[in-house]
């Protein structure tokens, strides 16, 4: 019986331990030290509110991406609301101009404009529209009609709008449109990585470990999708799919991964010979516990770089499919997009270059420290 | 030798330090004074960690970027610590010159020897190519390599260790330097191979007189060769003097510990109606090597050749040879990681010629410890899920906690602190490693091991240590050993019956003692004479 007793205390004594310790793994102790890291952590923070940005900022700017704003094309970023009260005189002129009214009296107040209009024939209330139509002005109503119809009060608010980035070429908001940009490039830019990432790392460390004729052939079907140009077989995929958002992850996605693949696949080569590898060969563990436990975790450091690179890349191939008519369609956009926009209306507007562009390289920064953050804190030596 | 007189190099009070991650910096050489006079050879001794190649390191300015050293290393009363890399060039490559461990990857593999050893005459003696070619000949001559003036159009790969050693040795001698520093210079060869190299820097030093610094691990080389000897211990000297002195009548504790460092005991032969565990019948193993354009040229590479062997219960077999003498493959074609032909029987039952998955129920009988403790332990696993991978594959039943126990007797068993488990195999020293390393082939409960070099890496007061721990766990697990190694001595502690291998054959076989003490074979004499001639070199 006292045998027993001591058992169970020290055996509670070992729980205790294993308690104590148990569930630290790589990515336990990875996310520790990435926690440590400032830079990453920050980046991390820039990420998600770039993100939240993007993904519930468009319902909070007060435009839509595709709202049209002819009378304000091209107006320049400015903190301060449209019009300018010196834009309000030569607008109303133009859309009385356009009603054919004679202005009696102009009245313009901070909020609205009081107009004495006269006409040679009976006015209509829906004149009004020639005033609706205007993005300068709202809810215009006329009032005290002379009795002969011709001559009236029309009442006309300010319709003061904020262009915090200004607007772009077809008088967009161009905030709204970065934004809006923004869920598309990120959505393509991470998942097609993801995606690359996990086929790449997939078929190279299997090609890489198994050796021989099955590298053989799996490396020259990576020789052969290499080959084929990327254009044409994104063209291939439109015609027998049609236009499609999702084509292009697949398209991206299927060229991306090779390279990922041949990084992998160099990388398992070298590892594989490595007495670790050895030692758990003559352990019994298969091939599928070996490529988890001790390749695939030993190729992190480069993989992590490669994808940190990977990403902008995307980021940009999609703009360039986009500018063949291939990607995204008008009005939507992508960062991509906006930025070649905004390279082509430089002179003049450079607002349409800066603040996509703004947007694309704090994204970028971020990853890459990120990335950097992440091959250290996944590599335990550098604790 | 009076005092009056510079010596040629003069170290005082000199201390290395080095910043690291943590707050703590690393203090790795403290104070320490050392002097050597023209033409004489001093050996700095100690186990690894000890500081001893920080030192000259230092000396050099070869010292890592996060080192920094204070105090005065003086070369013929000049202050040459912390000179800039400019001045400090006009001392190193020509007047002091220092050779490395591993060369294997000190020489460039892109370029011939010839150019290799040119590049220090042109940049130092302003030597125009020509004349610097024929002085390179000149100094493979000297170094003895063999046909001189075609070598120097070899590239590195195409020589030996024991050459290239030579090659590295003709470099360093290429501008009369009047002091050599040796790091090490033979730890990486095979005795026969170390004792040619000790020849050549004896008779050199001889011819030329120069100062040779010898910095090493091993006793026995600075018995034989150094007229004086310092022994470091964690930064600093703990003992110095004429090498005489030091070995008849070592003061401190430490120079003591080293002496007696050689691994002892011997083992005794098992019963002999041990039963048979593993048998092996006229195993051979043959790589293919084609070359040429589309590996149209093939020939054959035979590693091991017809050997037969016989492992009893119990029993420790010794598998003694060279580099290349197919010793390691013999081990693994085995246990089967290799492609092998020729009959391999394990308890009675053929292993030969069952499937790669059939073999895996198998591996849990069978385990293997390697030569190196760094490359054999996976860097991004914890100790503990390295120790209980095997686990995993054999008993997969067990809780994620009933592992970590297993995982804590076997840390245990080989004497590490079991709450260790959760650090990375790069936080422990080689030492530590090589436990952890048995322990994974311990937790498994094998009946028989084979053992590849498992102390070859490790400093001689360590080797003893993991011999003793070896040992125990045999008699408690009634274990089965096969214990390959270059290392002589070693080898006399650990096994009961020794086979020679030479070029894949076993040349000579026998009880431990009838090898040690008669030989037969020309060639198990060589090697015993290398590993065990104390007669002193230079003469």
């Amino acid at each position: 019986m006292t045998d027993k007793t001591m058992k169970t205390q020290a055996g509670q004594a070992a729980e205790k331990i294993v308690q104590a310790q148990i569930g630290r793994s790589l990515w336990d102790d990875a996310w520790a030290r990435l926690k440590a890291n400032r830079a990453a952590m920050a980046s991390f923070v820039v990420l998600f509110l770039i993100a939240m940005a993007c993904f519930f900022g468009p319902m909070l700017t007060g435009h839509q991406y595709d709202t049209v704003y002819r009378n304000y094309v091209k107006v320049p970023s400015s903190l301060t609301a449209y019009p300018r009260d010196d834009e309000i005189a030569p607008a109303l002129e133009k859309v009385l101009k356009q009603a054919r009214f004679t202005a009696d009296s102009v009245e313009i107040a901070e909020k609205q404009v009081v107009v004495k209009v006269s006409s040679k024939r009976e006015i209509n209330e829906k004149a009004v529209r020639y005033f609706d139509r205007s993005d300068l002005f709202k809810d215009a109503a006329f009032s005290d009609f002379s009795e002969d119809g011709k001559s009236a009060t029309v009442t006309a608010k300010i319709d003061r709008m904020h262009f915090y980035f200004g607007t772009d070429a077809n008088g967009r908001d161009l905030l709204t449109r970065t934004l809006i940009a923004g869920r598309i490039s990120l959505i393509i830019g991470l998942l097609a990585s993801g995606v690359a990432l996990l086929i790449g790392v997939t078929y190279g460390s299997l090609s890489g470990y198994f050796g021989g004729r099955v590298d053989l052939i799996m490396m020259r079907v990576v020789d052969v999708l290499y080959s084929l140009p990327f254009i044409f077989f994104v063209i291939l995929l439109v015609v027998f799919f049609g236009r499609n958002f999702i084509l292009m992850f697949i398209a991206v996605g299927a060229v991306e991964w090779l390279d990922m693949a041949r990084i992998v696949r160099g990388q398992t080569l070298s590892i594989k010979r490595q007495e670790y590898v050895l030692a758990a060969e003559a352990m019994g563990v298969g091939a599928g516990g070996i490529l988890k436990r001790h390749i695939i975790p030993n190729t992190l450091g480069p993989v992590v770089i490669f994808v940190t690179l990977l990403v902008p890349k995307v980021i940009l191939l999609e703009s360039f499919l986009s500018f063949l008519g291939l990607g995204v369609q008008e009005p939507m956009t992508s960062w991509g997009v906006l930025i070649s926009e905004g390279a082509r209306n430089l002179q003049g507007a450079s607002w349409m270059l800066i603040f996509p562009s703004i947007f694309l390289t704090a994204t970028l920064f971020a990853l890459n420290f990120i990335g950097d953050g992440l091959r250290d804190a996944l590599d335990p030596k550098d604790r | 030798m009076t005092d009056t007189r510079t010596p040629l190099l003069d170290i005082n009070d000199l201390n290395v330090h080095f910043s690291t991650n943590s707050d703590k910096d690393i203090h790795a050489v403290r104070g320490i004074h050392m002097h050597i006079e023209k033409g004489e050879t001093v050996a700095v001794v100690g186990e690894s960690g000890s500081g001893k190649s920080q030192v000259m390191m230092s000396a050099m300015g070869l010292l890592a970027d996060n080192g920094w050293a204070t105090g005065s290393v003086r070369y013929e009363g000049q202050e040459i610590l912390g000179l800039s890399r400019r001045k400090l060039n006009s001392y190193r490559g020509s007047k002091m010159t220092m050779i490395f461990q591993e060369p294997m990857t000190s020489l460039d593999p892109l370029y011939t020897i010839g150019r290799q050893i040119c590049e220090p005459l042109q940049v130092h003696q302003k030597m125009d190519r020509k004349r610097a070619m024929a002085r390179a000949l000149e100094l493979l001559e000297l170094v003895g390599i063999p046909d001189p003036k075609n070598r120097l159009k070899s590239y590195p790969h195409e020589m030996s260790g024991g050459q290239r050693q030579r090659v590295m040795i003709a470099m360093a001698l290429a501008n009369n330097p009047d002091l050599l520093i040796a790091d090490e210079p033979t730890t990486a060869l095979d005795v026969t191979i170390q004792a040619q190299i000790l020849q050549l820097l004896a008779e050199l030093q001889k011819k030329l007189g120069m100062a040779i610094l010898f910095i090493t691990h091993d006793l026995n080389i600075v018995r034989r060769f150094a007229d004086r000897v310092y022994v470091m211990k964690t930064g600093e000297v703990v003992e110095e003097g004429n090498t005489k002195t030091i070995f008849d009548n070592p003061q401190h504790e430490y120079t003591q510990m080293l002496l007696s460092a050689e691994p002892e005991g011997r083992k005794p032969a098992p019963a002999a109606d041990a039963p048979i565990l593993l048998e092996g019948k006229g195993v051979n193993v043959t790589f293919n090597i084609t070359s040429g354009a589309f590996g149209t040229q093939k020939h054959e590479l035979r590693a091991v050749n017809n050997v037969d062997l016989r492992l009893h219960q119990g029993q420790t077999i010794g598998i003694v040879g060279e580099s290349g003498s197919g010793k390691s493959t013999l081990g693994r074609a085995l246990l089967r990681l290799t492609n092998v032909s020729g009959e391999v029987m394990l308890d009675g039952e053929d292993m030969s010629h069952i499937s790669k998955e059939a073999m895996r129920e198998h591996r849990k009988r069978l385990q293997l410890v390697f030569q190196d403790p760094f490359g054999s332990l996976s860097p991004r696993m914890m100790v503990g899920q390295i120790i209980t991978e095997g686990l995993l594959v054999h008993h997969p039943e067990l809780s994620a906690r009933e592992r970590d126990l297993r995982a804590i007797e076997a840390l245990e068993e080989v004497q590490l602190d079991p709450s260790m488990r959760n650090r990375y195999p790069h936080e422990f020293s080689g030492g530590q490693r090589q436990r952890i390393a048995i322990a994974r082939a311990m937790v498994l409960k094998p009946r028989i091991v084979v053992l590849d070099e498992p102390t070859s890496a490790l400093d001689r007061s360590v080797q003893k240590q993991i011999v003793e721990l070896l040992r125990d766990l045999q008699e408690k697990n009634n274990l089965s050993y096969l214990f390959i190694s270059h290392d002589l001595s070693v080898v006399r502690a650990m096994s009961d019956y020794v086979m020679v291998m030479k070029q894949g054959v076993i040349v000579e076989e026998g009880l431990t003692e009838q090898i040690f003490d008669a030989p037969r074979e020309l060639y198990t004499k060589q090697l015993m004479a290398a590993a065990f001639d104390l007669e002193p070199i230079s003469a």
